[in-house]
């Protein structure tokens, strides 16, 4: 006889708990999870492609937009990559204003993932809070690069802006204020019981399994792993400033709540030292627009882990071959080894602890098999022509829809 | 938490009543774009540098340029600000830009070819 | 024949509390947004969407069960509406009485969660059949504490007729001094009657889309969430009769008056524990309630026992 009691639900692509869409489709039994299947590439918009299309100056524009929360974080790594292989010395008070402005982007990330956070335990409290701070640190950004998200402050030889006297007084008193309700949020994640019931014990990934995954960022930090390039592979100023790299011993959601708090109060220290160090001089140099044949990869500490990029570079004004690897992907491997065992009350709050940022994972992987030997490289002609044949072969055929849209939209 | 949220009732709220009240954006935000025929050279340094090929400069006489903007592919990146030699292009803090008609979208902007004025036409 | 009819219909029946729960579910929003430090909304919304509902497309799913969906919703607002007509509001005498409707309003109070359980499950949808079992888990859980601590109160009065107890407790009026730990479990239980946070597990947005109501759309999702209201007022008005039954001698204005003060001030504190705590998870609110809620009106109860014991010598 079929028990009754086992079936799997979908959970996503859409969904109440999910901000980006993904698919998990969960076994379940009563309230236990038996196993998650995960699929990833909902929001694969092909932009590794277009990026071979387009000069490096509108490529930085294109590359900002994979994410919106992280979108420094992307240009950034980006910009560095070609600048190291176009072998430029970016000026010392433009990696100033790149440091000051990834913190500030920290920040914002992570005042927003505790509002996230809140929302899916039920908390809706902590959410209103959390995001009516955050609105103080948007206010910042917006006053010293022009827009609340998306930047734009990059250009390829330095920074697009530069911060004047008031700007820097404006900083001071924005990062006092947010100081303030951040310890104020440190007490309330530690001490408020409810919060504590939710959180602990769920989402455990030990230091062993944490380094066996490869899970990066807070995620990883959190289970114990001490991983931050900031520290292990310096870029922009970090080498010239002092923070501690915050860890903890708990291993499961609760750990990451602390870290990122605690990453809260280093992130407001990194910004009082910048622009107390923050030298004279130009803010950028100019770099021809043909940049020389050559490849880099370049690494970042984007607020949810590691960011890798790696460009190729044949010495004209596009491109070959641009490749982003972002956090979350190394990271969302490990949310099948956290719902082990665990109730389906959990699911929400453990996809929201590793943060995701779906946007930034779909990027084209190949998964091969694990014991094949054989391996094949398709053409980018063959993937399109795959694409058609897969979808006349279900009914679909784009040609004539395209058509039938052109002649309409003539006929208006 | 208790404490903080019985005080928060009695404080005034946080939100902003918009559109009663509009808030004004700080200096130098990206919003929409503004072009001075008069100092326009017809490089056409911002036609290669915009990420969707929003902007579009087009010859109307002996040295005289005019701009189409086209406000849905705009991103508001102000890079053409910063390519142009001549400083022929600003943002402004403009950001409500919302229309219902897709050819409002579309914002003209060329000299008067009598006195080089600005005129700017939907 | 006419006056009972126009007072179960209108007043105070089905029209007067079906506009008292859209009231109330105003206030308790406006209260929670301020308590955000938000605005909230304006003084309309609660009309404007009940109206909106009544106005959209019923979708019933063809796997469903057809007359069940449809009749559930029917079965939980009857049942709140008729539980209003045996709560002394401003006068001791209820609409209703009789020896024993304590027990009946209890019994008919747990009618709409067997109503949303039929909801959920006849709707065959896999987040509608998780909600509908965790709304019959819940009942396990704060069932007991609420019955209990409203029982002691009975207890002490000696009596199973609302209106008795209150005419007990109006001729002495400080004995309701005793009730208070009782009063404490039973607002607690009341949120989880209520599905509020902390216990609002059958109906957590995050987790199943809507628990029961995922299917419902049109005119039987407005009488869901009218009831659900009028449950708010309903369970309000119990615990303010049970436990605070003050201002029952003065007349009908002032009574009123007084009643709906105390119905607001219920609701409000309903309002502020629903804002400073997380939900829990199912496993988490069964430990809960057994754990610290059963103890205590166990307490409740020997308390008041001795209470009568001494009080009658």
């Amino acid at each position: 006889m079929p028990d009754t009691n086992k079936f799997k639900i979908p959970f996503g692509p859409q969904h109440p708990a999910l901000k980006e869409p993904e698919s998990f489709s969960i076994a379940l039994k009563g309230e236990k999870i038996m196993g998650v299947d995960i699929r990833l590439g909902y929001n694969h918009r092909g932009i590794e492609k277009a990026c071979e299309e387009r000069t490096y100056i509108q490529d930085l524009y294109l590359i900002e937009r994979i994410c919106g929360i992280c979108s420094h974080s992307h240009s950034t790594c980006f910009v560095q990559a070609v600048e190291e292989i176009a072998a430029v010395e970016v000026p010392k008070r433009a990696l100033y204003i790149r440091t000051l402005i990834a913190e500030l982007e920290r920040v914002h990330s992570h005042l927003l993932w505790l509002g996230v956070a809140g929302h899916e335990i039920g908390f809706d409290t902590l959410l209103m809070y959390a995001w009516r701070d955050r609105e103080v640190v948007m206010d910042l950004l917006a006053l010293l690069t022009g827009n609340r998200v998306n930047y734009g402050i990059n250009t390829i030889g330095g920074v697009r802006r530069d911060i004047s006297g008031e700007q820097i007084e404006e900083i001071l008193k924005g990062v006092g204020i947010l100081e303030e309700r951040t310890k104020y949020y440190i007490e309330v994640a530690t001490q408020e019981t409810t919060i504590i019931k939710r959180l602990s014990g769920v989402g455990v990934v030990s230091y062993e399994d944490a380094l066996k995954l490869d899970a990066v960022g807070p995620t990883a930090r959190a289970s114990g792993v001490d991983r931050d390039v900031r520290r292990d592979d310096p870029y922009a100023v970090y080498g010239e400033l002092h923070f501690d790299v915050i860890t903890d011993k708990h291993c499961d959601v609760y750990g990451r709540t602390v870290v990122r708090v605690k990453e809260l109060m280093e992130s407001y220290k990194i910004i009082r030292q910048c622009l107390k160090q923050l030298p004279d001089g130009p803010i950028a140099v100019k770099v021809p627009r043909k940049i020389p044949a050559g490849e880099a990869i370049s690494r970042y500490e984007a607020p949810r882990g590691e960011d890798v990029h790696y460009v190729k570079s044949n010495g004209s004004e596009k491109p070959e071959r641009v490749k982003v690897r972002a956090p979350t992907l190394a990271n969302v491997q490990a949310v099948k080894h956290m719902l082990k065992d665990r109730f389906l009350a959990d699911m929400p709050i453990v996809i929201a602890a590793i943060d995701p940022c779906f946007s930034c994972t779909d990027r084209l992987i190949s998964v091969k098999g694990v014991n094949s030997k054989n391996k094949k490289i398709i053409t980018w002609e063959a993937l399109r022509a795959y694409g058609i044949d897969w979808y006349r072969g279900r009914g679909i055929d784009f040609t004539k829809i395209s058509n039938d849209l052109r002649k309409r939209l003539e006929g208006i | 938490m208790l404490r903080e949220v019985l005080g928060s009732f009695f404080k005034k709220p946080a939100t902003n009543l918009y559109p009663a009240e509009k808030l004004e954006m700080p200096k130098n935000f990206r919003g929409k774009l503004v072009f001075y025929p008069d100092k326009c050279i017809g490089c056409k340094l911002c036609m290669k540098d915009c990420p969707t090929g929003a902007i579009t400069i087009n010859k109307i006489g002996e040295k005289q340029f005019e701009a189409v903007i086209e406000l849905d592919k705009c991103i508001y990146c102000a890079q053409c600000v910063d390519s142009c030699p001549r400083k022929a292009l600003e943002a402004t803090k403009e950001v409500e830009l919302a229309q219902l008609d897709a050819k409002k979208l579309k914002v003209i902007f060329s000299g008067n070819l009598q006195n080089g004025t600005k005129k700017e036409t939907l | 024949m006419a006056g009972a009819l126009f007072s179960i219909l209108v007043f105070p029946g089905l029209l007067f509390v079906s506009l008292f729960g859209l009231i109330a579910e105003f206030i308790d929003r406006k209260i929670y947004a301020r308590l955000q430090n938000r605005v909230g909304p304006p003084w309309f919304q609660t009309f404007a969407d009940f109206l909106k509902l009544l106005g959209k497309e019923d979708i019933i799913p063809t796997e469903a069960n057809q007359k069940m969906f449809s009749l559930a919703p029917v079965f939980a607002l009857t049942s709140v509406v008729t539980v209003f007509l045996y709560i002394p509001l401003w006068k001791a005498e209820a609409l209703f009485s009789f020896n024993g409707d304590i027990i009946m309003v209890l019994y008919l109070l747990t009618i709409p969660t067997l109503a949303f359980f039929i909801c959920g499950w006849y709707s065959k949808s896999l987040f509608s059949r998780i909600g509908s079992v965790r709304c019959v888990i819940q009942l396990f859980a704060y069932e007991v504490p609420l019955f209990m601590s409203i029982l002691a109160s009975a207890l002490l009065a000696d009596t199973w007729s609302l209106r008795d107890m209150v005419v007990f407790y109006t001729r002495h009026p400080y004995y309701f001094l005793f009730n208070l730990i009782g009063f404490g479990v039973s607002l607690v239980a009341l949120l989880g009657k209520l599905e509020k946070v902390p216990f609002d597990i059958p109906e957590a947005e995050t987790e199943v889309v809507a628990g029961a109501f995922t299917e419902y759309s049109g005119r039987l999702l407005a009488i869901l969430r009218l009831t659900i209201n009028v449950e708010m007022v309903v369970g309000a008005s119990l615990l303010g009769a049970v436990f605070f039954p003050f201002g029952l001698g003065f007349g009908p204005y002032v009574g009123f008056i007084i009643f709906i003060f105390k119905t607001l001030m219920i609701m409000a504190m309903l309002s502020l524990l629903r804002t400073i705590v997380a939900r829990l998870r199912i496993d988490q609110m069964i430990d809960f309630c057994w754990k610290y809620l059963v103890p205590l009106s166990f307490i409740q109860l020997l308390l008041n026992l001795i209470a009568k014991g001494i009080l009658s010598r």
